[in-house]
């Protein structure tokens, strides 16, 4: 038998036959290194989300081989691309009918602030319909920065505390968005 | 829906009861805006008869980005980074594009070597269009493999993009007059081996599919239409040519110089997905055929016209000469004066003729400059197409029209 | 491939057939340009697509222009067509007034004008008299206004998120 080690970054506490953690950073573990994302891939950063699943930048490296084209079924939505006004209404719904725990990612400019469409038919940037949990930069961002963007998500799923969806904090601050938490 | 649509829906719903025994109950089915099989965000609300689509309702404008009126408020030298946001898959098409319409406004001539320049890179672009769609084909016939390998060339010529321009996909790659820099020597070295590669990969996936028995099921008949009815929709490009009609903007009205090598234009007959599949693999071959002989007839000489007004002086001469300095600030501000003048240009893009209609009154901006993009003007086409049959095979039409929706939204 | 018809011979053969519903001959760029009544654009265009000689049958591109310092004549409706038997490609342009921006359609002639038609009517308010569907296409229905018109501004005059003073805008 060879001697398992866990990830380093999971606090152990290690004797012989047992192992100690809380429960919060196993469970953190696993959901960081599964979850299903849903690309909402409109324009041209969606193009580069497809070169990041395709062979050269594999983003199934990261747990992420399945796309969840479902909303149901999905932990992380990727907004890649321009969101107009027409459509915020659609990504709205998206969100709500995701499952809690759910991240968004906000890839390129556009779905960040506008990008360079000032327009009357643009919304400036999503999080003025849903929340964001990490940015990046980028017209379109390459593949290795969407990579990093998805790191930076598994950061925050490691290290979220399991009683954050039913904080006050968390409902107040769905609340600003208009949209009723489905947390017990 | 048109009265014409509710009365044949209506016609149909008696046939069908005469007919049968089941109730000729239809069902509605969006199809859309956020839908797997859908690449891009694309609203169909079909009217289905079990899997036989009798109706279909589109929307679009899901990413309506207001380009045309973006474009009456940026100097001419922005409006490339407006283009490459088009139809993103062949960004450096849509920017020569707008360069050949400011040089013929402007009365410049651009050097041989420039236009061959231009060729080898817009047909490399028309490949990395036509193999998305053509990957994505497969895809949704349930052959992913094919995409997997195609896509791992595509980075080859992202590659080559980025040697030329520093960018991947919106490329804003070409200058009114020419080019930024020369191609480096880095460049030549890489598109040698992207020829010599690419085509063995290319041969391999043609042969995955092209005569595959189960790509040929699905695809054959799927989505057709006659060549009469695609010209009375204006189609134009790839789609156009699989309709039978050989209509190619290369030809009929050649730019930078393509009277000066030979290719086919390939046509096939019944309008439908396995036809323009195979229009655009042959388009592939062309292109690299293309590409080959412009490396072979590479003119020596500069790579940008001798345009001061237009073209920025190289950093040195800004730092150390009064008119480069002054050529620099007014191009960078955007105070170049322009002609006062009315002009149509269009290329064959990915997807067909890209046009460009631009009115200047003299201003710092064009007065009005209107996009012709093929994907808006034939994509209205789409439920007749599909009316009639599967869903199934609605999916795969809507991928074979390459329908890309930042050209369809503008 | 060059062109098989001279844009004077065009010219005449159009204006020997409509008269003064056709205006003079522009040829900016060598593209045969005509001013056309608007009340007889559907049918200059229908006769320029079934005339056997010319079978200008291909309509390239529908669009709209707006004059405002123009009066009596701000919107521009430009049809950009192109006869792909003789290579040859014309511009007709008709002016219409602001008050009532009508013009018949040509729907019945192209069924690919449909969605330009629209497109038309979303940014410049034309209304194109019997058209099927006539209604917003790129834009929201809510939407009140017409955007591409001069007087409205590019940026979103509801928007709240950015400070105006960072943008020259008091």
């Amino acid at each position: 038998m060879g001697k398992v080690t866990l990830d380093a970054k999971l606090e152990t506490i290690n004797g012989q036959g047992f192992q100690l953690t809380s429960i919060d950073k196993a469970i953190g573990l696993a959901r960081a290194n599964s979850l299903w994302p849903l690309p909402f891939a409109t324009s041209c950063c969606g193009i580069e989300f497809m070169a990041t699943m395709g062979s050269n930048y594999d983003l199934a490296r990261f747990g992420m081989e399945r796309m969840s084209f479902s909303p149901r079924q999905a932990d992380l939505l990727i907004v890649a691309g321009t969101i107009s006004k027409k459509l915020g209404p659609v990504l709205k719904k998206v969100y709500e009918q995701m499952a809690e725990p759910k991240w968004v990612l906000s890839v390129g400019a556009c779905a960040s602030s506008g990008g360079i469409f000032d327009t009357y038919s643009v919304l400036q940037g999503i999080d003025r319909v849903i929340p964001v949990d990490v940015y990046v930069p980028g017209c379109p961002p390459r593949p290795e920065q969407i990579i990093d963007g998805i790191m930076k998500i598994h950061e925050m799923v490691k290290n979220e505390s399991l009683r954050r969806r039913n904080s006050s904090e968390y409902k107040d601050m769905l609340g600003t968005f208009n949209i009723e938490s489905d947390g017990e | 829906m048109s009265n014409e649509n509710e009365d044949y829906l209506e016609e149909y719903k008696q046939d069908r009861l005469s007919h049968e025994t089941i109730d000729g109950d239809l069902a509605t089915l969006n199809l859309g805006p956020t839908h797997p099989a859908t690449h891009g965000i694309f609203e169909n609300i079909l009217t289905v008869d079990g899997e036989k689509i009798l109706d279909a309702v589109q929307t679009v404008g899901y990413i309506h980005r207001a380009f045309e009126k973006i474009a009456e408020r940026r100097p001419y030298n922005q409006i490339t980074t407006l283009t490459d946001r088009l139809n993103y898959c062949s960004s450096p098409i849509n920017n020569i594009g707008w360069a050949l319409t400011m040089e013929k406004l402007i009365g410049c001539e651009v050097p041989k070597r420039v236009d061959y320049m231009r060729v080898i890179i817009m047909e490399l672009a028309r490949i990395n269009d036509h193999l998305i769609c053509n990957s994505v084909i497969g895809v949704d016939t349930g052959a992913l493999t094919g995409f997997t390998y195609l896509f791992q060339q595509r980075e080859a010529i992202y590659e080559l993009f980025e040697e030329v321009c520093g960018a991947r996909l919106t490329t804003n790659m070409c200058r009114i007059g020419g080019f930024e820099r020369d191609f480096s020597k880095t460049f030549w070295t890489k598109l040698d081996a992207f020829l010599l590669n690419f085509p063995k990969v290319f041969t391999e996936f043609d042969n995955l599919l092209s005569r595959n028995r189960i790509f040929m099921d699905r695809t054959i008949g799927a989505g057709p239409i006659s060549a009469e009815r695609a010209l009375e929709y204006s189609f134009s490009g790839p789609n156009l040519r699989a309709a039978g009609v050989d209509y190619d903007v290369r030809v009929m009205n050649p730019y930078c110089s393509y009277e000066d090598f030979d290719f086919i234009i390939p046509v096939g007959s019944q309008g439908d997905t396995y036809d323009r599949f195979q229009v655009r693999q042959e388009e592939i071959r062309q292109s690299l055929s293309i590409i080959k002989q412009a490396i072979a007839k590479m003119p020596e000489g500069p790579y940008h016209a001798g345009l001061p007004e237009f073209y920025l002086p190289p950093k040195q001469d800004v730092y150390e000469k009064m008119e480069a300095l002054i050529y620099h600030f007014k191009i960078v501000m955007g105070e170049t004066p322009v002609p006062v003048g009315e002009i149509y240009q269009s290329v064959e893009g990915g997807n067909g003729e890209l046009g460009f209609y631009l009115i200047s009154d003299g201003g710092r901006s064009p007065y009005r400059l209107q996009f012709r993009r093929p994907c808006f003007i034939y994509y209205q086409a789409y439920p007749e197409m599909i009316k009639g049959q599967t869903i199934s095979d609605a999916v795969l039409t809507l991928s074979s029209m390459n329908v890309i929706a930042g050209e369809l939204d503008a | 491939m060059a062109s098989k018809l001279t844009n004077e011979e065009v010219y005449t053969l159009l204006k020997n057939a409509f008269g003064d519903k056709v205006g003079e001959m522009l040829t900016p760029f060598d593209l045969l340009t005509v001013e056309v009544a608007a009340e007889s654009a559907n049918a200059i265009i229908e006769w320029l697509k079934k005339d056997e000689k010319l079978q200008v049958s291909y309509l390239t591109v529908l669009g709209g222009v707006h004059y405002p310092e123009d009066k009596g004549r701000e919107i521009a409706v430009v049809y950009h067509l192109h006869s792909l038997v003789n290579n040859f490609r014309i511009r007709l342009k008709a002016f219409l007034p602001i008050e009532n921006p009508t013009i018949a359609t040509i729907t019945y002639l192209y069924v690919g004008a449909n969605w330009m038609e629209r497109e038309t009517f979303d940014f410049y308010g034309v209304i194109f008299a019997g058209h099927p569907n006539l209604k917003r296409v790129l834009n929201d229905d809510s939407m009140d206004y017409f955007p591409m018109r001069k007087e409205y501004q590019l940026e979103d005059a509801t928007r709240e998120d950015k400070d105006d003073r960072f943008f020259g805008r008091e």
